[in-house]
């Protein structure tokens, strides 16, 4: 006896919690379609998880009041089933069985980070889940031959290299010195490959070559080296955490570079937390407001910034402008497929052409948007408002690149 | 013992039919039989010896790093695995998965126990909340230090092999499924086997009063080694398959753990009741469903419920669900109560 | 490896700075940690993340357009609120239990702050800009940032003030009398249930000060506490309890060493070799402590 009563009960009781919990979701509910997404809304990407969040939410709304999505002749409605992956791979891996294998969801949104999305690409790509995602920007992610994958963004290495060439041009075509300093995650480190690359192909030269510890809220080293070394270029990229810590930094320690290039930009909102002292920067983005992309649902990118702004409270960063992209992707998908099966939308979301306010998109073998080029916008203030311009590629440029940047005495 | 005979084959049937009775829960039945590892063996230093230590998580994420690279480096070379975040390919075949796991997990297991014999002569000789300290700053070094290593993928992370194409699209739950409840069971009988020894007592002894444990002549920092040595070892396994299970391991956020995993562990056993047999497995399980089952409801508001469970269960609850059924049938323990003097008690309290 | 930190003299020299002026700040979270160890016994994993909370007072000043200067008046007085709170839900309850369930606990309160502060405040990153500018040394080789200097030299008013206050005071003459024998002291009519609760408020307003001098000189964010609590747990271990000239001297050290490690073993291993050195310091300790055989009480 003893124990035994007490262990048996508590084995019954876990049986029967198991067995009454069984799959309350399906992927296609009425005239809902239901999608799943893992989120970081705690966690060190929470803020940028929940811009995620919100570009998603918007374009459902957007979707579903437009008229929602006809499939078959039946007009159906998005809906989005969110857990919480607290910025953790191994919770997002998880995640996605869960909404998978219990919640039989059977198609899904991507998360916010590389990481989380190397984690979860194994799970949907098992299962053959169809997963449209718009914030997993490694490069790793489109080289191994992932089927179901499909990201509407370029991949991390394209980022920051063209902020090399912009420096060797304004060189005189000679090779520039550059120094790196990347935070230790998937995401920076693969922005760092494509900086390697530039490097090694315009014959320019590393001098400095730091990883910034996730929790680094001092670069003070890694700028006292900068100014010694003297490099054209300085690259920083560690999510919003290293645009920040950086500008703070370089304006305090009056470091003088002729270039500096930066990831987060707008999701840091640079210019509102430094004002002036953020002049200059310049940063990669998936997406800017000025850019000429038209679709049905949201028009443009203006358009777009303002009923965001209106909806949250805030200017929208790219992280949320291609998030919503995720969905006009997936009803656009639907609706060619004229069906639920799940390789039937997968060949259709494989055969996507389309523009949305946020930009071209199609899918090559590998998954990645190739229809798609970055945008570098440089902070530009005038007296203390300070704004985001576009200065790269020319064909969107709507202010010329200062080169270089004014040293600190000449501010 | 007899009793207990029937109880045993009836959860050893249980944990076989599981799969097959929650084909869609595999993955999660998987974790808890990790967990239950996990907190059972911190249990054997954190309950039975006294020793709490917040650092066996650096065990586990050796583990991981290990089994994963030992996986594809007998394959394949290690170095163009992990290259720019893992982009070339490179694919195991069944044999080789299955092969690579095998010597992986052994390697998992073997190297953190060696490890924890190494650094257990120094680090055992600290007492109390210095031990405590110390094992946390262990295992946050680990994780700081493994993100910055090359060969192990550093802050792009490792993807480990994926589980091969075997034909059924169920078979690499069911693989990591059976392996997590085979290591379970084996460290249970490994664990059950200790409970009648001497070693055991000695274990007790060194929790109880250290010095006098030494003063009657016991070695006391051997068996402090060996007991951590112990813990090592399963949980290297631990992480060995948890590594395989997640498929992607990341320094501070998957390995390396401490302020997940490790923390979770030493809450599992002081839910269920440390330095009891039972105690850590109950806790894991009722910690894993509250987990599961109300987590995802709380969108957000898990941590904050998982800090005031912490301090909850930390100051009303320290003895766990163990102690606290204890305490109210004693009998069902095997202890003979006197009630006349089990009241003289409760009222000089 | 690099050794550029010893080829540039200047460097070496900006490295010490740095670290000195950062150390000052470290020793002051680690004065308000060996107070209430000493006092009442308890490791306050939390401390971390009073420091950051602490620093989102001076950034909400901030944003409200008040110098965040001012929070270091305003954040150590919210924060002893916030401390005594902390102390009557929670630390009362395990003052004389077990260490470990205080080192438990507090690191509940700590996964708990977190978590709040993210919701309040979110988890982007944020800093308080002073504008103070920046001091050129040495031909412009040398810089340092005036926020630094600044907070240098509040750390140290604040580290004054306390030390004179517990010298002077009649609380502060409670709070020493029970760090020395609890016991003794509630029988020579000493509240020690006030002391323990003024200690705990002292402390957390400690952190707060320090909290809003790190948000004008570095950056906060909710989840960067842990670092901030083993430091402070390492400078009182290397100090010993109640040595204030050694907790500065050891604070100034530590943050000396991170500066270095930074240059020499590369940025990506300089929080690593702060945990490292946390876990070698206490080897150390058992090897010295084991010659001499001391028992703990």
């Amino acid at each position: 006896m003893k124990l035994n009563k007490i262990i048996l009960s508590f084995v019954s009781a876990l049986v029967i919690l198991f067995s009454t919990s069984v799959a309350s979701f399906a992927k296609v509910v009425g005239d809902k379609i239901i999608l799943g997404a893992a989120i970081s809304l705690t966690g060190k990407y929470s803020s940028n998880g929940v811009h995620t969040q919100n570009g998603y939410n918007m374009a459902v709304d957007r979707i579903n009041s437009m008229g929602g999505v006809k499939v078959g002749g039946k007009t159906y409605k998005f809906d989005i089933i969110y857990y919480d992956d607290e910025s953790n791979p191994k919770r997002a891996a998880q995640l996605a069985e869960r909404l998978i294998s219990q919640d039989g969801v059977e198609f899904m949104l991507g998360p916010y980070s590389s990481g989380l999305t190397k984690a979860i690409a194994p799970v949907t790509e098992k299962y053959g889940v169809p997963m449209v995602e718009a914030n997993g920007a490694s490069r790793s992610l489109f080289t191994k031959g992932y089927k179901y994958l499909f990201a509407v963004l370029a991949p991390a290495n394209l980022y920051l290299d063209v902020a090399i060439d912009l420096a060797v041009e304004k060189n005189g075509g000679k090779p520039v010195t550059v120094a790196m300093a990347f935070e230790q995650d998937a995401f920076s480190q693969d922005v760092r490959l494509g900086v390697l690359e530039a490097i090694e192909r315009t014959g320019s030269k590393k001098v400095i070559d730091d990883k910034l510890p996730k929790e680094l809220n001092d670069m003070a080293a890694t700028l006292v080296k900068v100014k010694q070394m003297k490099p054209d270029v300085l690259v920083v990229s560690g999510h919003t955490k290293g645009a920040l810590t950086a500008i703070r930094q370089i304006s305090e320690m009056k470091v003088d570079v002729p270039m500096l290039a930066m990831t987060h930009c707008d999701a840091a909102k640079l210019s509102k937390q430094h004002g002036k002292n953020s002049q200059y920067a310049l940063c990669a983005s998936q997406w800017h407001k000025t850019l000429t992309y038209k679709d049905n649902f949201f028009k443009d990118g203006m358009t777009y910034d303002a009923d965001f702004t209106k909806e949250f409270g805030y200017a929208p960063p790219y992280q949320a402008a291609e998030s919503s992209a995720a969905l006009l992707v997936f009803k656009d998908a639907f609706e060619r497929a004229n069906s639920f099966d799940k390789v039937k939308v997968r060949d259709a979301l494989a055969d996507t052409n389309m523009q949305t306010f946020y930009g071209n998109i199609k899918f090559a073998e590998g998954g990645q948007n190739v229809d798609k080029p970055m945008v570098l916008f440089q902070v530009m203030c005038d007296g203390d408002k300070c704004e985001n311009k576009v200065v790269a590629p020319t064909k969107w440029a709507s202010a010329e690149l200062i080169h270089p940047i004014p040293s600190w005495s000449k501010r | 013992m007899k009793d207990n005979l029937i109880l045993y084959i009836g959860i050893l049937i249980f944990g076989i039919a599981a799969p097959f009775i929650f084909p869609a829960f595999k993955v999660q039945l998987s974790i808890l039989c990790v967990l239950i590892v996990l907190a059972t063996t911190w249990n054997i230093q954190g309950g039975e010896m006294g020793y709490n230590s917040f650092g066996n998580i650096l065990f586990y994420g050796l583990g991981m790093y290990l089994c994963a690279s030992v996986q594809v480096g007998m394959f394949f070379p290690l170095a163009e695995w992990t290259e720019s975040g893992g982009e070339k390919t490179f694919v195991h075949t069944p044999t080789q998965f299955f092969q690579g796991m095998a010597v992986g997990l052994l390697v998992a297991a073997v190297v953190p126990t060696i490890v924890a014999g190494v650094i257990g002569y120094s680090i055992l000789g600290l007492r109390g909340h210095y031990f405590a300290i110390c094992t946390l700053g262990l295992g946050v070094a680990a994780g700081e230090i493994s993100g910055g290593i090359e060969i192990i993928g550093a802050g792009q992370g490792f993807t480990t092999p994926p589980f091969p194409d075997v034909g059924s699209l169920d078979s690499r739950g069911e693989f990591f499924y059976f392996l997590s409840f085979f290591t379970l069971v084996f460290t249970f009988i490994a664990v059950r086997s200790i409970y009648p020894t001497r070693f055991k007592l000695i274990l007790n002894a060194i929790r109880d009063n250290e010095d006098k444990a030494e003063a009657m002549g016991i070695e006391t920092m051997k068996y402090k080694i060996i007991g951590w040595m112990i813990s090592a070892f399963f949980c290297g396994l631990a992480g060995g398959i948890m590594g395989g299970l997640v498929g992607y391991i990341d320094s501070t956020d998957v390995a390396f753990d401490g302020r997940e995993m490790g923390v979770f562990m030493v809450l599992m056993a002081i839910l269920g009741g440390k330095g009891t047999l039972w105690g850590p497995i109950i806790g894991a399980t009722v910690f894993h469903i509250f987990k599961e089952g109300f987590w995802t409801f709380f969108l957000g508001w898990q941590y904050v419920a998982l800090g005031v469970l912490i301090v909850v269960i930390v100051i009303y609850f320290p003895e766990g669900i163990m102690g606290w059924l204890r305490e109210k049938y004693p009998d069902r323990f095997g202890e003979v109560v006197d009630e006349k003097d089990r009241k003289a008690q409760v009222e000089l309290k | 490896m690099d050794f550029m930190v010893f080829q540039y003299p200047m460097i070496s020299v900006q490295a010490c700075l740095d670290g000195v002026l950062l150390g000052i700040l470290f020793a002051l979270i680690a004065y308000g940690m060996a107070l209430q160890w000493g006092v009442m016994n308890i490791i306050n994993i939390a401390q971390g993340d009073l420091v950051i909370l602490g620093g989102y007072i001076a950034y909400f000043m901030y944003l409200y357009g008040i110098h965040p200067a001012w929070g270091v008046i305003v954040a150590p007085v919210i924060m002893y609120f916030v401390g005594i709170a902390i102390y009557k839900l929670v630390i009362n309850k395990v003052v004389d239990r077990d260490l470990f369930i205080s080192i438990l606990a507090t690191f509940g309160i700590s996964i708990l702050f977190m978590q709040l502060m993210n919701f309040a405040f979110g988890a982007d990153v944020v800093l308080a800009n002073s504008d103070y500018g920046t001091t050129m040394l040495f031909n412009n080789n040398v810089v340092l940032p005036n926020s630094k200097i600044f907070s240098a030299f509040i750390s140290i008013l604040f580290a004054i003030c306390l030390v004179i206050y517990m010298k002077k005071s009649k609380l502060g003459r409670a709070i020493r009398a029970t760090a020395q024998n609890a016991r003794a002291a509630k029988i020579l009519g000493v509240d020690t249930e006030k002391v323990y609760a003024a200690t705990f408020g002292i402390n957390a307003a400690l952190c707060g000060v320090a909290g809003a001098l790190i948000s004008i000189t570095f950056t906060i964010h909710p989840y960067m506490g842990l670092p901030y609590t083993i430091r402070s747990f390492m400078i009182v271990i290397v100090a010993g309890l109640g040595n204030l000239p050694g907790v500065a001297m050891s604070g100034m050290g530590l943050g000396v060493f991170e500066e270095f490690a930074d240059y020499i073993l590369g940025t990506e291993f300089r929080i690593g070799s702060v945990f490292l050195l946390l876990v070698l310091i206490l080897v150390y300790r058992r090897f010295k402590l084991s010659r001499k055989r001391e028992y703990l009480k």
